[in-house]
């Protein structure tokens, strides 16, 4: 037992953080100590990360194989816990000035966190459906923390019911693999299902289960509350969104796609390749008549998920560094992105037409330049890194068999690349006399918008060995 | 070493194009220049200290792709040397002459700035061609191959206010396109059925090829035959063979010293290199290598005719570089490829040094081309006149008969010509002594022309021809001697007995076999009438040697830098041809040389009576067969409205209407359908949610009944 | 017996189901919802899970279902409405059912239990021990992982309720119960001497 706690230990150190601190502000200062709690657990979220990232390349499986630490795990903790703690570091400034900062925040966040390391882990359909409750209630929480904005609560509830529409689908789905497979580790039901010989009925339980994971990585069809939960939410916590909780669940979705079915990739390989298609080409077309930043960052992480879907689904060892790689580039843009958004403002008010961003480049050529490499990225023009994600994604999908389907991610990003471009167009070439934003002076904000662009630019070279670790670690979760 | 004479030039062109705003221009032009002055030196080092043993020396590895592997590398043998000194001698005479050549051109308005320009092309150009023949694989040649079109079409349009020589530039290079066609149809070809595109893959392969059928448009092809004939339609393109040679005259709207560089010297006679660098092929391509002898004489024939008539003075020099190029494919076509090269070197030097003079002509003319408004030019510009005279001789093959003595091109000329007879073409054989008939009379005539009888045209331009100045005479000077001299050295070298050529070119001999015998004693007889009438018999002494033990060529494929099959004897039948055929070119040279003095000295007024008698043929002749009117018919003009329905219609409506179409309709539909979806309800969300569930339950039921 | 006991809850859990979804009165719709949890229950102790089954009736039915009644008494909403509005969207998601059902159909018609399935099934209910100490072996050493996720999750959801609805409003009086225990007797009162007839 003491060996299983061990495995845990990052996991349980959060939980009590998190505890502490929940006693510490509710008998002290309240919603006072909320910045410091924040930087407070900005930090540690950092620390962990260094923690379970500079553990030995060793795996373990702990509590009758419910939990699962091995490199994969390590990999998908190290970018969330990262992630998690960049969001929590841009956060302050925004929520303290509009007076959302509570010290709940981010003991909320944290939580969350817990939920999503413990959803890489996890080894059973049991400890995932716990893991994903964990992180999910926290974020229907924060989603609709502006209690007195009506579209945050809007947000918040048509996430919590919809969420809770795709935990029944997903739970559903889990009995019936239980069911046919007797066992909800997925040790035992890897030796159930081998290709072509898989039961319907544990076909069935895939899909729902898939379905379920579908929603939380907002694949098509199971992302319409997108667009409406990221507009709503506060930007900060759509920035979370964005990232952290992306990467656990692909991180999840990848675990029990290998785990658990791993001898079934015929099975589940074109389910995984239409949905990645869906997601591709929806998140491309619709984010087009976006003039909301806040809604196209969410077609845009559709459109994005449904290219690391695409490395998944190629099935391959290849295609889940593939996938792990470009979810780290993917995570790394967005922050960049968010740090953009969250300094778009005008007389002290948050603003998010793209329209508002006419002439940027005038009042703000570097923040501008850093933003057009952001874009590039995000478009997968070559020079940037978002290029190289998406080359390694294609190539997997390539190799793994699925030629149409690359053929149609070149597409998909053809047409995507059009409304990440009209935002340069409108920096650069844009109308003069709109009415532009203001200054949006904050250090942090600025230097995050500045690494993540130097990121996509120095990243080239060895992407900073990223490259080496998700090989390392899709190596340990594909036998 | 090696490495500095291949990339001294491409040093100098990036320095001079890039750098002369730094350094100036004079500086970058004289940085040019030396570096190239650099690598000749080196490259005459190389060429008398190599030994004959082929050497490779890799720059880096460049492809590696599935089987095919592919270095940067450089295969060094006698080919490669002699290629060598040509390219470096010629372009970097040609860069010191374009100081002169190029200073206050009148096509420039006054502080334009176009000499570093002009510099770095030339350089550009030179690594281009050092890369094509240093190559030891056929893509890294083919690079070299694309260079040098790429720096013939710059520097052919180099006036590019000029409509004619825009015009020119995009000619060459497209006709150029049809014969890279062929060559890369070739290349893939050797890459297919040896795996490889290395040349000693290739030669060790070779034989293998002559028993492989290969399925080609219409029929089976014997491979060996077929991939020759491919490259063989590559050289063409490149030389400027019979149908593809129409680019070469139009290539003379670029300046003199290009014309010098690249039309005469080099870049054309890349096509005669890769026939006798792929002569292992070639030798087991019977079939092909008659086409080529036919191609290359009928070329020399008719461009000769052409160039009778002709009265700019630089397209005359023009169709008398077709000309030789034909003569040059004839000895590579009879199996003689020593002789090809070794009248590649020989006209090298003459042609571009008659270039050069026909350069200086123009420049003391005001960049007056016709010949009809010359004359009397020789007291004018003597030196100029003089370098001419020595290229004319050099040309039309002056030298005493039946001795080794004469201008360079004598000796190279008749070693083809009795090559030609030696190998039994009597086509070739004809073809060649009639052309070198035209080839005599065309050359008197344009110095007859040029600096004798009176002087016609503006009068205000004869008075103020000047000679030109010290740059451009020096390059005159040094080419003469390469004219008079290049041919009586390498004699014994290119064309003397089978033993020297195969030291000279590292190829092992052997005791000839049996059945050859008879050859060889014919041989060695007509050497014994040729040692005793000849002065420096002892000089020769190897020749009375060599005719006891009749030695022949025994080397493997790709073994020495040439290969010539076991019964290939061309070389001993040639030196045992009658006495006649060995007269034949002299004689032919002479009757030209007399028509040319009846014609221009002692009857001025007979060409245009001629003229007038003969115009159907008259006209025949200067419109070059009418080969640019036919080609506008059958192909430009077909090839043009193709290219305007594709682009109206196919480009136009179907392409630009299909992707306007959806990326102005389509995708925007989509996109209002997506947002409509999005309503804004739970259950619309949830709804989506159920039918997504439904379509993967469904599908995957499908799919998995199948 | 215990056969027809085990359908006769069985179907009353099913029919409980369907009639939860279909009445049109809410409140008979959260007693349809009751009934089934006790049919539930009997489930549970036909497979001799007594102590699960009588959670089941103390929480559910006791605690949820009954602040379930009460939330839907309280509230005020239209079901006629939305009925209506999902009457719209019947025909196609009738459909849909159907189409699903058909697929579970012919998954189900191909049931293969696996064999370890089988087994769990014969070994449901631990022989030697009772239920309370069978059921705490698992919850608190097996799945004890589990136990505490739980745990953690009810943490979240009891912030939530709060973050989500704790207002702080200064214009309301609010107890102090710290303030009130330490209230001294001598602080919180005077003692005045009044004079019968005099007043202040």
């Amino acid at each position: 037992m003491s060996a299983d706690l061990t495995l845990i230990l990052p996991e349980i150190v959060l939980a009590v953080f998190a505890m502490l601190g929940l006693l510490g502000a509710v008998y002290t200062g309240k919603d006072a100590l909320a910045p410091a709690l924040v930087w407070a657990t900005s930090a540690l979220l950092v620390l962990v990360a260094l923690w379970v990232g500079l553990a030995a390349p060793e795996t373990h499986t702990g509590f009758g194989g419910m939990f699962i630490d091995d490199g994969f795990s390590r990999f998908a903790k190290v970018t969330l816990l990262l992630s998690a703690a960049a969001v929590l570091a841009m956060s302050e400034g925004y929520m303290s000035a509009r007076g959302l900062l509570r010290f709940e925040y981010p003991i909320l966040i944290t939580l969350a966190v817990v939920g999503m390391m413990v959803m890489v882990s996890a080894g059973d359909l049991m400890s995932l459906y716990m893991g994903l409750e964990l992180q999910s209630l926290a974020l229907y929480v924060v989603a609709s923390l502006r209690r007195d904005s009506i579209k945050s609560t809007e947000a918040g509830l048509k996430y919590f019911v919809l969420g809770a529409l795709s935990s029944g689908l997903l739970l559903y789905g889990a009995s019936l693999i239980y069911g046919y497979a007797g066992t909800t580790l997925f040790s035992g039901i890897i030796q159930t299902a081998q290709t072509g010989d898989v039961s319907l009925g544990m076909l069935f339980g895939l899909i729902f289960v898939i379905s379920g994971l579908a929603f939380k990585v907002s694949a098509v069809p199971f992302h319409m509350w997108t667009p409406d939960v990221y507009e709503g939410a506060p930007t900060p916590i759509t920035a979370f969104f964005a990232t952290a909780p992306k990467v656990a669940a692909m991180g999840l979705f990848a675990r029990v796609m290998h785990d658990a079915f791993g001898n079934a990739v015929g099975d589940w390989q074109q389910v995984v390749a239409l949905i990645s298609l869906l997601s591709m080409f929806l998140g491309a077309i619709a984010a087009i008549g976006q003039t909301n930043i806040k809604r196209l960052m969410a077609y845009s992480s559709i459109a994005h998920m449904g290219y690391a879907l695409m490395g998944l689904a190629s099935g391959t060892v290849f295609g889940v560094q593939a996938m792990l790689v470009y979810l780290a580039i993917y995570v790394t843009m967005n922050v960049g992105t968010f740090a953009f958004i969250l300094m778009m403002e005008r007389d002290g008010q948050p603003v998010v037409d793209v329209a508002s961003l006419n002439m940027y480049s005038k009042r703000e050529p570097g923040k501008a330049l850093a933003m057009l490499v952001l874009l590039f990225s995000l478009a997968g023009v070559p020079p940037m890194l978002g290029f190289f994600g998406k080359l390694y994604v294609l190539r997997a999908a390539y190799e793994g068999g699925l030629a149409w389907l690359a053929i149609a991610g070149v597409v998909a990003s053809v047409i995507g690349a059009f409304y990440y471009l009209r935002i340069v167009f409108y920096m650069y070439f844009g109308d003069e006399n709109a009415e532009g934003l203001d200054g949006g002076k904050s250090p942090v904000l600025w230097g995050f918008l500045m690494a993540s662009a130097v990121v996509m630019v120095l990243g080239i070279i060895n992407m900073f060995g990223v490259e080496g670790a998700a090989a390392a670690a899709a190596a340990s979760l594909v036998n | 070493m090696e490495l500095t004479i291949l990339f001294a030039p491409l040093v100098g062109a990036i320095l001079c194009g890039f750098g002369w705003r730094v350094f100036g221009e004079t500086a970058a032009m004289c940085i040019a220049t030396g570096l190239l002055f650099l690598s000749a030196l080196l490259s005459w080092v190389v060429f008398l200290s190599f030994d004959g043993t082929t050497e490779t020396i890799q720059i880096l590895r460049w492809i590696e792709s599935g089987s095919l592997s592919t270095d940067w590398a450089i295969r060094l043998d006698r080919l490669t040397a002699i290629m060598l000194i040509v390219i470096t001698t010629v372009s970097s005479l040609v860069h010191l002459y374009s100081f002169g050549y190029m200073d206050h051109d009148p096509q420039w308005k006054g502080g334009e700035s176009y000499k570093p320009r002009f510099f770095a092309y030339l350089s550009f150009f030179t690594f281009a061609m050092l890369m094509l023949v240093t190559s030891n694989n056929l893509v890294q040649m083919f690079f070299g191959w694309e260079g040098v079109g790429v720096a013939s079409y710059l520097l052919i349009g180099f006036y590019y206010r000029k409509p004619s020589a825009n015009a020119a530039a995009i000619k060459a290079f497209v006709v150029n396109r049809v014969g890279d066609f062929g060559f890369s149809l070739g290349i893939f070809a050797l890459f297919m059925l040896t795996d490889s595109i290395r040349f000693d893959d290739i030669f060790a392969a070779a034989p293998g090829l002559a028993d492989t059928q290969l399925s080609f448009l219409w029929g089976e092809w014997n491979a060996a035959n077929l991939i020759a004939i491919l490259l063989f339609i590559g050289a063409m393109g490149k030389s400027a063979q019979l149908l593809l040679h129409t680019w070469l005259p139009d290539a003379m709207e670029g300046p003199t010293p290009v014309s010098a560089l690249i039309h005469a010297a080099t870049m054309v006679t890349a096509g005669v290199f890769l026939i006798c660098r792929m002569s292992p092929i070639m030798e087991f391509a019977p079939e092909a290598t008659m086409f080529i002898t036919f191609i290359g004489a009928t070329t020399a024939f008719f461009a000769a005719t052409v160039g009778l008539v002709q009265t700019d003075i630089k397209r005359v020099i023009a169709y008398s570089t077709c000309s030789q190029l034909g003569y040059m494919f004839v000895a590579a076509g009879v199996g003689m490829y020593s002789a090809a090269m070794f009248h590649l070197l020989t006209h090298a030097f003459f042609k571009a040094m008659l270039f050069l003079g026909a350069g200086s002509v123009i420049h003391a003319m005001h960049h007056e081309q016709d010949m009809t408004n010359y004359g009397g030019l020789r007291k004018k510009i003597p030196y100029t006149f003089a370098a001419m005279m020595i290229g004319t001789l050099a040309i039309t093959g002056v030298g005493i008969p039946l001795t080794h003595i004469g201008f360079a091109g004598f000796l190279s000329k008749d070693a083809i010509i009795e090559s030609a007879y030696g190998a039994g073409s009597m086509y070739g054989f004809w073809m060649l002594v009639i052309a070198a008939a035209f080839t005599s009379f065309y050359s008197w005539r344009l110095i007859f022309l040029t600096f004798y009888g009176e002087a016609r045209g503006d009068k205000h331009t004869h008075d103020h021809a000047h000679e030109s100045p010290m740059v451009m005479l020096i390059p005159l000077g040094v080419l003469s001697l390469g004219a008079i001299f290049a041919g009586m050295v390498w004699y014994n070298s290119f064309f003397g007995h089978a033993d020297q050529v195969g030291k000279f070119y590292g190829i092992p001999v052997a005791e000839a076999a049996a059945d050859g015998a008879a050859h060889v004693e014919g041989a060695a007889d007509s050497h014994g009438e040729a040692a005793a009438t000849e002065e420096h018999a002892t000089a020769e002494g190897g020749h009375g040697a060599a005719g006891e033990h009749h030695l022949a060529f025994a080397g493997k494929p790709g073994e020495g830098a040439l290969y010539m099959g076991p019964d290939n004897h061309v070389l001993e039948d040639a030196h045992a041809s009658p006495v006649w055929v060995k007269v034949s070119p002299f004689i032919a040279m002479l009757g030209g040389f007399l028509m040319a003095l009846w014609f221009y000295i002692w009857n001025p007024t007979l060409p245009a009576r001629l003229a007038e008698n003969q115009r159907p043929l008259y006209l025949f002749l200067k419109n070059k067969w009418y080969f640019d009117e036919l080609y506008d018919v059958v192909f430009v003009r077909p090839t043009k409205w193709i290219g305007r329905q594709l682009w109206k219609k196919g480009d136009g409506d179907v392409i630009d209407g299909t992707l306007n179409g959806v990326a102005l309709g389509i995708v925007p539909f989509l996109t209002r359908l997506a947002g409509r979806a999005q309503s804004g309800y739970i259950f619309t969300y949830a709804f989506a949610m159920v039918i997504g569930i439904a379509v993967l339950i469904t599908w995957m039921t499908l799919g998995g009944a199948n | 017996m215990s056969v027809f006991a085990f359908y006769l809850f069985a179907i009353s859990v099913i029919a409980g189901g369907l009639f939860t979804v279909i009445s049109r009165n809410p409140v008979h719709s959260v007693l349809w919802l009751i009934l089934s949890f006790l049919s539930a229950a009997g489930l549970f102790v036909l497979l001799g899970a007594e102590f699960v089954a009588m959670l089941l009736v103390i929480v559910y039915v006791g605690a949820v279902a009954v602040l379930f009644l009460f939330v839907v008494m309280m509230l005020d909403i239209d079901f006629a409405e939305l009925k209506a509005e999902m009457a719209r969207y019947m025909p196609l998601a009738l459909l849909i059912g159907l189409v699903i059902l058909m697929q579970f159909v012919m998954a189900f018609g191909a049931w293969e239990a696996n064999a370890a399935a089988e087994g769990l099934r014969a070994q449901a209910i631990p022989v030697d021990r009772h239920n309370t100490e069978a059921l705490g072996m698992i919850l608190y050493d097996q799945y004890f992982l589990l136990f505490q996720l739980a745990g953690l999750i009810l943490l979240v959801a009891m912030i939530g309720a709060i973050v989500l609805t704790l207002r702080h409003r200064k214009d309301v009086k609010r107890q102090d119960v710290v303030a009130q225990m330490m209230r001294d007797p001598a602080k919180a009162m005077e003692l005045k001497d009044v004079k019968s007839g005099q007043g202040l």
